[in-house]
């Protein structure tokens, strides 16, 4: 009993230290000790956001070999590389937390892990390549812009350079709408259907209003989390319709209108039963993703085999020279 | 699901530009030291963020543990001798 007593002051100090390096604003890096809790909630959010960076080079992937032009082609190619890097920076910092690279893929074939619900719809014509820059990673930008100044280090530095890198991808996005808007009336029609499927599901990526969220609150104690799902999701269509208006493009919310009290835009109410309907797996694409993702990495086990044979082969002959 | 392997940890330290720190810019995954090389040119440096790479087994490092850092870190408030304010220069000189 006693031996228990004392274990319990030991905690609550542990946690009083902790708390206190959290309010000065000092970040806290791999040895230092944390609670639980804190690191059970960085372990799930990093790794979503690993396995989303992952999961959405999928819908883009799908149009290399169709892009209109070479040049369509190669910016592709290096944004989709980028997508791929920024998924290694993630795993790799969420790998400091103590959970191996093996377990996190474990996690998203089994479903415990998710991956952000955005790619869970398809990529249905060129046009939807632009929303997807502009509107996706718009979104995704402004999320990882607050979380630069997440409290633990290793995911606050991979968010810095993932920001730095980010972009580009929205501006290349944001181009491709624009092209299709100064040409004929079918690519106009086109650019405007991509923004209709798309600009519900991007905003749905804030994920749930303030008064539903139930991971915020230790989130934001701990400054894992800056800022508020509404004040992000405001942040975003505050600069996003402006950007549709300079090229022409209608935001498919006709409750959508300029707030003077708030400083910020109203928009119409969000269809929460899709989210839900879609995050809980039957979303158009769900299945195809996971199945890709399965697929790439078992038919991708043979070289992982074949790294190691050559490494034990180098070191052995090593040995005898 | 059998245990796959995802081959070993490298941590990896990069020179953004000759005569800089090298510095720390976090790890890949490789069976050994030329892969390791190639992912961290390939995961981070596609845009000539650097002009030499290190890359580490993640085991070959040793840390401190934080719980050190007052005996490790002591600011050495008594040592004031070590910062030149210390010292009290004669009056005129120059240059010193």
């Amino acid at each position: 009993m006693e031996l228990l007593e004392k274990n319990e002051q030991v905690q609550t100090e542990l946690l009083r230290h902790f708390e206190n390096k959290i309010e000065k604003g000092d970040s806290i890096e791999p040895r230092d000790k944390m609670p639980d809790g804190y690191r059970k909630h960085l372990i799930r959010q990093m790794s979503q956001h690993a396995h989303s960076e992952v999961i959405g080079m999928q819908p883009e992937g799908n149009w290399i070999t169709r892009a209109p032009s070479l040049r369509a082609k190669q910016i592709l190619l290096a944004k989709i590389q980028d997508e791929g890097g920024h998924g290694l920076y993630l795993y790799s910092a969420a790998e400091t937390l103590g959970i191996s690279r093996d377990e996190m893929i474990s996690q998203l074939h089994s479903g415990k892990a998710k991956y952000s619900n955005i790619f869970n719809y398809p990529a249905l014509t060129w046009a939807d390549i632009g929303a997807i820059g502009w509107l996706v990673d718009g979104a995704a930008i402004v999320n990882q812009v607050s979380l630069q100044r997440t409290s633990y280090g290793p995911y606050s530095r991979a968010m810095v350079r993932i920001c730095k890198e980010e972009s580009f991808h929205q501006r290349q996005g944001y181009e491709i709408m624009a092209k299709m808007m100064s040409g004929t009336d079918a690519q106009k029609e086109m650019a405007q259907d991509a923004m209709n499927r798309w600009w519900w599901p991007s905003l749905m990526m804030f994920g749930p209003h303030d008064s539903e969220s139930p991971h915020t609150g230790d989130a934001v104690k701990w400054k894992i989390k800056r800022h508020s799902n509404d004040e992000l999701r405001a942040k975003f269509i505050d600069k996003t319709v402006q950007q549709a208006e300079v090229i022409g493009l209608t935001i498919p919310d006709k409750d959508l209108k300029w707030n003077d009290a708030t400083g910020h835009y109203d928009h119409g109410a969000i269809d929460w039963n899709e989210f839900y309907k879609v995050i809980s797996g039957s979303g158009p694409c769900n299945h195809q993703r996971m199945e890709h993702h399965k697929r790439v990495h078992a038919e991708g086990a043979w070289v992982r085999e074949a790294a190691e044979a050559y490494r034990a082969k180098q070191e052995k002959q090593l040995l005898h020279s | 699901m059998t245990k796959d392997s995802q081959l070993g940890t490298w941590e990896v330290f990069m020179q953004s530009k000759p005569g800089a720190n090298y510095i720390h810019a976090g790890s890949v995954h490789a069976s050994d030291k030329g892969m390791a090389l190639q992912n961290a040119r390939d995961t981070y440096t596609r845009r000539g963020e650097g002009t030499s790479i290190w890359v580490v087994p993640s085991e070959a490092i040793t840390a401190s543990n934080p719980d050190d850092n007052d005996m490790l870190f002591d600011p050495a408030n008594d040592k004031v001798y070590r910062m030149p304010t210390f010292y009290v220069m004669p009056e005129g000189a120059k240059a010193i």
